[in-house]
């Protein structure tokens, strides 16, 4: 599930900075790319796509640093899989 | 309190366009002029909104709201905005606090004031301006400081739509860290409002300098996540109150149109009515295809809202852009086709003129919207 996760992450975040060259580990904020809009498009694109609700408490900055923060809070959210 | 069918008795309930068409025609088109004079939309015309279920229709159901989809609602807010800018702004800025604290908030503050938004009981005022800051959120003085487990607020706001009367504030300040939304009760101690009159447009959109005075709030005032994701609030609500203007833009263009349809039917210049003359042929055909096209960006941003699609967000600067400077340039060209009559009481087109002007400012204005879209350049290969 994450390694899908975190893939699909990174193309949303490659596609739109198409110019950057970002890894899965890369802190994105230390690369100057994240305003408040594009938070916000994050946020949806992994509520929409993971099909997940971020609770007010989940949204930290950490959470969000690289691709794999996100796909591991996706897995936190996801209802276990069996 | 009076319940609504007290208030107003047999009003048509809101539920789409045909019926948001409807409701305007009957109880805002034939006094939209009169509220603009007044500066002010009367009492009576907003408890007919409240007995129509204007306000906040979008609410889920199991909050009492309508569970209205955005397509909807954009098309509702489209039909007020039609009718009088005033009435949709107040709508809009409504509809901005109703939404974040249904999605922000916790569920305390949902508990608190959801229902009581959704109603209309509660009418809601979204207060980022101030005298100094503008385009800039990040330039905005008002601070709060936590004192005793909860905030003391400080500052001032300015061009605050329903600041006249409502009777909660979204009110965006900083804090040690970062900015934060919290919510204020007007009669909360150390709020003072003090009426702007007099503007150029929007006139009747009860606009207010607020200023907040030592006021002190508790724990609970504080909407939303603290920290970077704070401004994911004041991201989110100002683009719903925008996709609210692109579409109250749409609004004036129609209602421009069928202005201009009208007096060009009647109106003879050297004996050939005005619509007849390839000049004004050329107004009206813009006119007509701007209104078709701003819809339809409007319309599409409204989809992806309802579908949760991240790109909503770009969609709604788009049809706000376009929307707004449509409805500017063909209200422009409105009173050029009435001439004189353009200029006087007797037709609605100086009011859409006046109106339209301000919807290049708020929400984001041209500048702001052009740097914003700018930056999708690189992204729009399809
Ligand atoms: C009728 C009305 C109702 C309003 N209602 C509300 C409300 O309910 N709540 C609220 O918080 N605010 C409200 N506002 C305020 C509105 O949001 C601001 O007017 C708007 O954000 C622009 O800010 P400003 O007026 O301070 O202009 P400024 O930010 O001072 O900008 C001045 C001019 O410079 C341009 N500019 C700014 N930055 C740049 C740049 N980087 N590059 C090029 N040009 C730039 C702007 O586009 C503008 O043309 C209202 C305003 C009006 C007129």
């Amino acid at each position: 599930m994450s390694g899908n996760a975190k893939e699909q992450i990174l193309d949303f975040v490659r596609a739109r900075y198409p110019q950057a060259e970002i890894d899965e580990t890369q802190d994105i904020f230390a690369l100057g790319f994240v305003n408040s809009l594009f938070a916000m498009e994050l946020v949806m694109y992994i509520e929409k796509t993971f099909e997940v609700t971020i609770p007010n408490d989940e949204l930290k900055i950490d959470n969000f640093r690289s691709a794999n923060t996100m796909a591991e809070l996706v897995d936190r959210l996801s209802p276990a899989r069996v | 309190m009076a319940t609504l069918a007290e208030t107003a008795p047999g009003t048509l309930q809101v539920t789409d366009r045909k019926s948001a068409r409807a409701f305007v025609d009957t109880h805002i088109v034939p006094y939209a002029d009169a509220y603009d004079r007044q500066g002010r939309v009367p009492e009576e015309l907003l408890e007919r909104m409240t007995a129509a279920g204007l306000w906040a229709p979008f609410l889920p159901r199991e909050t009492g709201g309508g569970g209205m989809d955005l397509v909807t609602l954009g098309e509702v807010h489209e039909e007020v905005g039609r009718g009088c800018s005033s009435v949709r702004s107040l709508l809009t800025v409504h509809t901005m606090v109703s939404w974040a604290v249904q999605r922000w908030g916790s569920p305390a503050q949902r508990e608190r004031w959801v229902p009581a938004l959704g109603r209309g009981d509660v009418l809601a005022a979204f207060c980022l301006s101030e005298p100094g800051a503008g385009s800039d959120a990040s330039g905005i003085a008002s601070h709060v400081v936590e004192k005793n487990g909860g905030w003391v607020l400080n500052g001032v706001k300015k061009w605050i739509t329903n600041g006249q009367r409502a009777d909660l504030f979204l009110v965006f300040a900083r804090t040690a860290t970062s900015i934060g939304a919290f919510l204020v009760p007007r009669d909360s101690p150390g709020v003072e409002v003090t009426p702007i009159e007099d503007v150029l447009g929007t006139r009747a959109s009860m606009i207010a300098e607020i200023s907040f005075r030592d006021v002190a709030l508790g724990p609970d005032a504080l909407l939303g996540p603290s920290g970077f994701t704070a401004g994911m609030v004041l991201t989110g609500t100002l683009d719903l109150g925008r996709y609210s203007v692109a579409t109250g833009s749409v609004g004036i263009i129609q209602a421009a149109l069928e202005a201009c349809a009208a007096y060009a039917s009647r109106r003879t210049v050297g004996g050939t009515l005005l619509k007849d003359l390839p000049l004004i042929q050329a107004k009206l055909s813009d006119m007509v295809t701007d209104a078709r096209a701003a819809r339809l960006l409007v319309a599409e941003a409204g989809r992806l809202k309802d579908a949760g699609e991240a790109s909503t967000i770009m969609a709604t600067w788009v049809a706000k852009y376009f929307a707004s400077t449509a409805a500017a340039r063909h209200a422009s060209e409105a009173v050029q086709i009435h001439g004189a009559n353009g200029c006087g009481h007797d037709y609605p087109v100086a009011r859409l003129y006046r109106d339209a002007k301000v919807m290049e400012i708020i929400e984001g204005s041209n500048e702001i919207q052009r740097i914003t879209i700018a930056s999708q350049a690189e992204r729009e290969i399809i």
